[in-house]
Protein backbone atom coordinates (compact mmCIF):
# COMPACT_ATOMS: atom_id res chain seq x y z
CA UNK A 1 0.00 0.00 0.00
CA UNK A 2 3.14 2.25 0.25
CA UNK A 3 2.44 3.78 -3.38
CA UNK A 4 -0.74 4.52 -1.94
CA UNK A 5 -0.27 5.23 1.62
CA UNK A 6 -3.49 7.21 2.73
CA UNK A 7 -3.02 10.70 4.05
CA UNK A 8 -4.85 13.03 6.71
CA UNK A 9 -8.05 14.07 5.10
CA UNK A 10 -8.71 11.69 2.74
CA UNK A 11 -12.29 10.32 2.65
CA UNK A 12 -11.70 6.68 2.26
CA UNK A 13 -14.64 5.16 3.04
CA UNK A 14 -18.17 5.94 1.30
CA UNK A 15 -21.10 3.73 0.65
CA UNK A 16 -24.56 3.56 0.68
CA UNK A 17 -27.16 1.32 1.55
CA UNK A 18 -31.03 0.09 0.34
CA UNK A 19 -33.53 1.38 2.69
CA UNK A 20 -33.83 -1.04 6.01
CA UNK A 21 -36.64 -3.18 5.57
CA UNK A 22 -39.01 -5.39 8.06
CA UNK A 23 -37.77 -8.14 5.85
CA UNK A 24 -34.05 -7.41 6.53
CA UNK A 25 -34.46 -6.97 9.91
CA UNK A 26 -35.57 -10.77 10.29
CA UNK A 27 -33.25 -12.16 8.11
CA UNK A 28 -30.32 -10.92 10.30
CA UNK A 29 -32.16 -12.07 13.00
CA UNK A 30 -31.37 -15.71 12.03
CA UNK A 31 -28.20 -14.95 10.20
CA UNK A 32 -26.40 -13.11 13.31
CA UNK A 33 -27.96 -15.51 16.07
CA UNK A 34 -29.11 -11.64 17.72
CA UNK A 35 -33.02 -13.23 18.72
CA UNK A 36 -33.82 -10.34 20.67
CA UNK A 37 -37.40 -10.37 19.59
CA UNK A 38 -37.48 -6.37 19.86
CA UNK A 39 -36.51 -6.24 16.64
CA UNK A 40 -38.88 -8.43 14.96
CA UNK A 41 -41.60 -8.75 16.94
CA UNK A 42 -43.91 -5.74 17.43
CA UNK A 43 -45.95 -6.31 20.15
CA UNK A 44 -42.82 -6.86 21.95
CA UNK A 45 -41.26 -3.90 20.72
CA UNK A 46 -44.35 -1.81 22.13
CA UNK A 47 -44.17 -3.72 25.23
CA UNK A 48 -41.26 -2.16 25.82
CA UNK A 49 -42.13 1.07 24.72
CA UNK A 50 -41.21 1.74 21.33
CA UNK A 51 -43.59 2.19 18.84
CA UNK A 52 -42.06 -0.69 16.37
CA UNK A 53 -39.10 -2.86 15.59
CA UNK A 54 -35.69 -1.29 15.40
CA UNK A 55 -32.66 -2.27 13.33
CA UNK A 56 -29.98 -4.15 15.21
CA UNK A 57 -27.13 -2.08 16.14
CA UNK A 58 -24.58 -4.95 14.81
CA UNK A 59 -26.69 -4.65 11.83
CA UNK A 60 -25.88 -1.72 11.10
CA UNK A 61 -22.42 -2.06 12.45
CA UNK A 62 -22.21 -4.42 9.92
CA UNK A 63 -22.90 -2.04 6.90
CA UNK A 64 -20.19 0.08 8.42
CA UNK A 65 -17.87 -2.88 8.65
CA UNK A 66 -18.67 -3.42 4.86
CA UNK A 67 -17.89 0.00 3.91
CA UNK A 68 -14.86 -0.39 5.39
CA UNK A 69 -13.35 -3.27 3.82
CA UNK A 70 -14.42 -2.13 0.16
CA UNK A 71 -11.67 0.34 1.07
CA UNK A 72 -9.45 -1.13 2.97
CA UNK A 73 -8.10 -4.86 2.75
CA UNK A 74 -9.66 -6.83 5.67
CA UNK A 75 -6.05 -7.94 7.30
CA UNK A 76 -5.03 -4.19 7.36
CA UNK A 77 -7.89 -3.77 10.00
CA UNK A 78 -6.44 -3.77 14.08
CA UNK A 79 -9.43 -2.47 15.62
CA UNK A 80 -12.92 -1.46 14.56
CA UNK A 81 -14.83 0.25 17.39
CA UNK A 82 -18.33 2.12 17.27
CA UNK A 83 -20.48 4.19 19.62
CA UNK A 84 -24.45 3.90 18.73
CA UNK A 85 -25.82 6.88 18.65
CA UNK A 86 -29.21 6.85 17.94
CA UNK A 87 -31.81 4.31 17.13
CA UNK A 88 -32.33 3.36 13.41
CA UNK A 89 -35.87 3.31 11.88
CA UNK A 90 -37.07 0.81 9.51
CA UNK A 91 -37.02 2.69 6.51
CA UNK A 92 -33.81 4.25 6.73
CA UNK A 93 -31.15 4.62 3.94
CA UNK A 94 -28.00 4.48 5.30
CA UNK A 95 -25.06 6.34 4.20
CA UNK A 96 -21.39 5.01 6.04
CA UNK A 97 -18.16 7.61 5.32
CA UNK A 98 -14.65 7.27 6.50
CA UNK A 99 -12.14 9.72 6.79
CA UNK A 100 -8.35 9.66 7.64
CA UNK A 101 -7.70 11.60 10.94
CA UNK A 102 -4.24 10.70 11.93
CA UNK A 103 -0.96 8.97 11.03
CA UNK A 104 0.80 6.73 13.81
CA UNK A 105 3.38 4.70 14.79
CA UNK A 106 1.87 1.87 16.86
CA UNK A 107 3.05 -1.93 16.97
CA UNK A 108 5.57 -1.55 15.18
CA UNK A 109 4.22 -0.71 11.93
CA UNK A 110 2.88 2.65 10.49
CA UNK A 111 -1.32 3.24 11.22
CA UNK A 112 -4.04 4.86 10.10
CA UNK A 113 -6.68 6.28 12.39
CA UNK A 114 -10.11 6.05 10.22
CA UNK A 115 -13.02 8.16 11.63
CA UNK A 116 -16.49 6.35 10.77
CA UNK A 117 -19.56 7.62 10.67
CA UNK A 118 -23.23 5.88 9.48
CA UNK A 119 -25.77 8.55 8.84
CA UNK A 120 -29.79 8.13 7.66
CA UNK A 121 -31.01 10.05 4.97
CA UNK A 122 -31.65 13.14 7.72
CA UNK A 123 -28.07 13.73 8.21
CA UNK A 124 -28.59 11.96 11.86
CA UNK A 125 -25.42 10.58 12.93
CA UNK A 126 -26.57 6.58 14.03
CA UNK A 127 -22.90 5.44 14.51
CA UNK A 128 -19.94 7.23 15.15
CA UNK A 129 -16.74 5.05 15.08
CA UNK A 130 -12.86 4.64 14.50
CA UNK A 131 -11.20 1.96 12.62
CA UNK A 132 -7.22 1.79 13.55
CA UNK A 133 -5.86 0.14 10.09
CA UNK A 134 -2.31 -0.93 8.80
CA UNK A 135 -0.44 1.55 5.87
CA UNK B 1 -30.45 -3.08 39.70
CA UNK B 2 -27.09 -4.32 38.32
CA UNK B 3 -23.85 -2.98 40.68
CA UNK B 4 -20.62 -2.71 40.98
CA UNK B 5 -20.76 -6.32 42.88
CA UNK B 6 -21.28 -7.50 38.84
CA UNK B 7 -17.58 -6.50 37.80
CA UNK B 8 -15.31 -9.61 37.21
CA UNK B 9 -18.49 -11.88 36.85
CA UNK B 10 -17.78 -14.41 33.95
CA UNK B 11 -20.16 -15.99 32.20
CA UNK B 12 -20.14 -19.67 30.15
CA UNK B 13 -17.69 -19.84 26.99
CA UNK B 14 -19.01 -20.51 24.01
CA UNK B 15 -17.38 -22.84 21.69
CA UNK B 16 -18.26 -21.63 18.01
CA UNK B 17 -17.30 -23.19 14.46
CA UNK B 18 -16.70 -20.84 11.21
CA UNK B 19 -19.11 -22.71 9.12
CA UNK B 20 -19.20 -21.55 5.31
CA UNK B 21 -22.94 -22.09 4.74
CA UNK B 22 -23.63 -19.52 7.94
CA UNK B 23 -21.35 -17.44 7.11
CA UNK B 24 -22.97 -17.15 3.61
CA UNK B 25 -26.48 -16.29 5.52
CA UNK B 26 -24.78 -13.22 7.07
CA UNK B 27 -23.14 -12.69 3.59
CA UNK B 28 -25.97 -12.72 1.81
CA UNK B 29 -27.90 -10.68 4.40
CA UNK B 30 -25.95 -8.09 4.64
CA UNK B 31 -25.48 -7.95 0.48
CA UNK B 32 -21.40 -8.55 1.08
CA UNK B 33 -20.27 -9.35 -2.10
CA UNK B 34 -16.60 -8.52 -2.05
CA UNK B 35 -14.98 -11.67 -3.04
CA UNK B 36 -12.66 -11.87 -0.52
CA UNK B 37 -15.47 -13.11 1.93
CA UNK B 38 -16.90 -15.73 -0.75
CA UNK B 39 -14.16 -16.97 -3.04
CA UNK B 40 -11.03 -19.09 -2.03
CA UNK B 41 -8.49 -18.13 -4.58
CA UNK B 42 -9.51 -14.18 -3.68
CA UNK B 43 -8.92 -14.79 -0.14
CA UNK B 44 -5.74 -16.84 -0.57
CA UNK B 45 -4.70 -13.72 -2.93
CA UNK B 46 -5.46 -11.74 -0.02
CA UNK B 47 -2.82 -13.63 2.63
CA UNK B 48 -5.48 -15.87 4.36
CA UNK B 49 -5.48 -19.74 4.52
CA UNK B 50 -9.23 -19.51 3.87
CA UNK B 51 -12.27 -17.04 3.86
CA UNK B 52 -12.11 -14.50 6.57
CA UNK B 53 -15.08 -13.85 8.56
CA UNK B 54 -15.69 -10.10 8.35
CA UNK B 55 -15.37 -7.41 10.52
CA UNK B 56 -18.62 -8.06 12.84
CA UNK B 57 -18.64 -11.41 12.65
CA UNK B 58 -17.67 -12.64 15.64
CA UNK B 59 -20.09 -11.01 17.83
CA UNK B 60 -22.25 -12.99 15.75
CA UNK B 61 -20.52 -16.26 16.64
CA UNK B 62 -20.52 -15.77 19.76
CA UNK B 63 -24.24 -15.57 20.46
CA UNK B 64 -25.11 -18.03 17.97
CA UNK B 65 -23.42 -20.71 19.71
CA UNK B 66 -24.06 -19.49 23.16
CA UNK B 67 -25.99 -22.62 25.12
CA UNK B 68 -27.65 -20.32 27.41
CA UNK B 69 -28.77 -17.20 24.79
CA UNK B 70 -28.35 -13.96 26.68
CA UNK B 71 -27.38 -15.37 29.61
CA UNK B 72 -25.39 -12.24 30.85
CA UNK B 73 -29.31 -10.73 31.25
CA UNK B 74 -30.84 -13.53 33.15
CA UNK B 75 -27.72 -14.13 35.27
CA UNK B 76 -27.58 -10.29 36.25
CA UNK B 77 -31.33 -10.21 36.53
CA UNK B 78 -31.68 -7.57 33.25
CA UNK B 79 -35.06 -7.56 31.50
CA UNK B 80 -33.99 -8.09 27.95
CA UNK B 81 -36.96 -5.68 26.66
CA UNK B 82 -35.06 -3.16 28.80
CA UNK B 83 -31.77 -3.02 27.16
CA UNK B 84 -30.07 -1.58 24.47
CA UNK B 85 -26.09 -1.71 22.56
CA UNK B 86 -24.44 1.59 23.35
CA UNK B 87 -20.89 0.93 22.02
CA UNK B 88 -19.06 -2.01 20.44
CA UNK B 89 -15.42 -2.52 20.00
CA UNK B 90 -12.95 -5.05 17.94
CA UNK B 91 -9.54 -5.59 18.84
CA UNK B 92 -8.06 -8.34 16.08
CA UNK B 93 -5.22 -9.92 16.93
CA UNK B 94 -4.61 -13.20 14.18
CA UNK B 95 -6.67 -14.29 11.20
CA UNK B 96 -10.31 -15.83 12.00
CA UNK B 97 -11.35 -17.75 8.66
CA UNK B 98 -13.48 -20.41 7.53
CA UNK B 99 -12.96 -23.93 9.59
CA UNK B 100 -11.82 -22.19 12.64
CA UNK B 101 -13.35 -23.31 16.01
CA UNK B 102 -13.56 -20.08 18.25
CA UNK B 103 -13.74 -19.95 21.98
CA UNK B 104 -14.97 -16.91 23.77
CA UNK B 105 -14.63 -15.96 26.93
CA UNK B 106 -17.00 -13.48 28.14
CA UNK B 107 -16.84 -11.50 31.38
CA UNK B 108 -17.97 -8.29 33.21
CA UNK B 109 -15.19 -4.94 33.68
CA UNK B 110 -17.63 -2.39 34.13
CA UNK B 111 -20.59 -1.16 35.49
CA UNK B 112 -21.29 2.75 35.34
CA UNK B 113 -24.59 4.64 36.72
CA UNK B 114 -26.00 7.39 34.28
CA UNK B 115 -28.37 10.15 34.55
CA UNK B 116 -29.21 9.81 38.11
CA UNK B 117 -29.75 5.78 37.52
CA UNK B 118 -32.15 6.55 34.68
CA UNK B 119 -29.34 4.15 33.38
CA UNK B 120 -27.05 1.75 34.15
CA UNK B 121 -23.98 1.20 31.43
CA UNK B 122 -22.31 -2.43 31.61
CA UNK B 123 -18.83 -3.85 30.03
CA UNK B 124 -18.38 -7.04 28.86
CA UNK B 125 -14.99 -7.96 27.54
CA UNK B 126 -14.93 -11.37 25.40
CA UNK B 127 -11.24 -12.56 24.75
CA UNK B 128 -11.70 -15.28 21.69
CA UNK B 129 -9.21 -17.93 21.23
CA UNK B 130 -8.94 -20.66 18.23
CA UNK B 131 -8.19 -24.57 18.19
CA UNK B 132 -4.42 -23.87 18.17
CA UNK B 133 -4.42 -21.67 21.28
CA UNK B 134 -4.10 -18.48 19.62
CA UNK B 135 -5.39 -15.24 20.96
CA UNK B 136 -7.14 -13.77 17.98
CA UNK B 137 -9.10 -10.89 19.19
CA UNK B 138 -10.59 -9.03 21.70
CA UNK B 139 -14.33 -8.35 21.68
CA UNK B 140 -15.81 -5.04 24.48
CA UNK B 141 -19.44 -4.40 24.02
CA UNK B 142 -21.47 -1.79 26.54
CA UNK B 143 -25.10 -2.83 27.11
CA UNK B 144 -27.43 -0.16 27.86
CA UNK B 145 -30.07 -0.43 30.51
CA UNK B 146 -32.68 1.87 30.62
CA UNK B 147 -33.67 1.10 34.41
CA UNK B 148 -37.28 1.25 35.50
CA UNK B 149 -38.62 4.40 37.70
CA UNK B 150 -39.16 3.97 40.85
CA UNK B 151 -43.10 4.07 41.79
Amino acid sequence: MSATSPAVGDRLVHKEFPPITRHRLALYCGASGDHNPIHVDIDFAKQAGFPDVFTHGMLVMGYLGQALTDAVAPSRIRSFSTRFAAITQLGARLTCEGMVTELIEQGGEMRAKIALTTKDQNGEVKLAGEAVIAV
Amino acid sequence: MVDQTAVGREFTSVTARVEPGRLRFFLDTLGEANPVYRDETAARAAGFSAAPVPPTYLFCLEMMDATVPFEFLTALDIDLGRVLHGEQRFDYRAPVVVGDVLTFKPRVTGVTDKKGGAMTLIVIETEVTNHAGVHVADLSRTVVVRNARPS
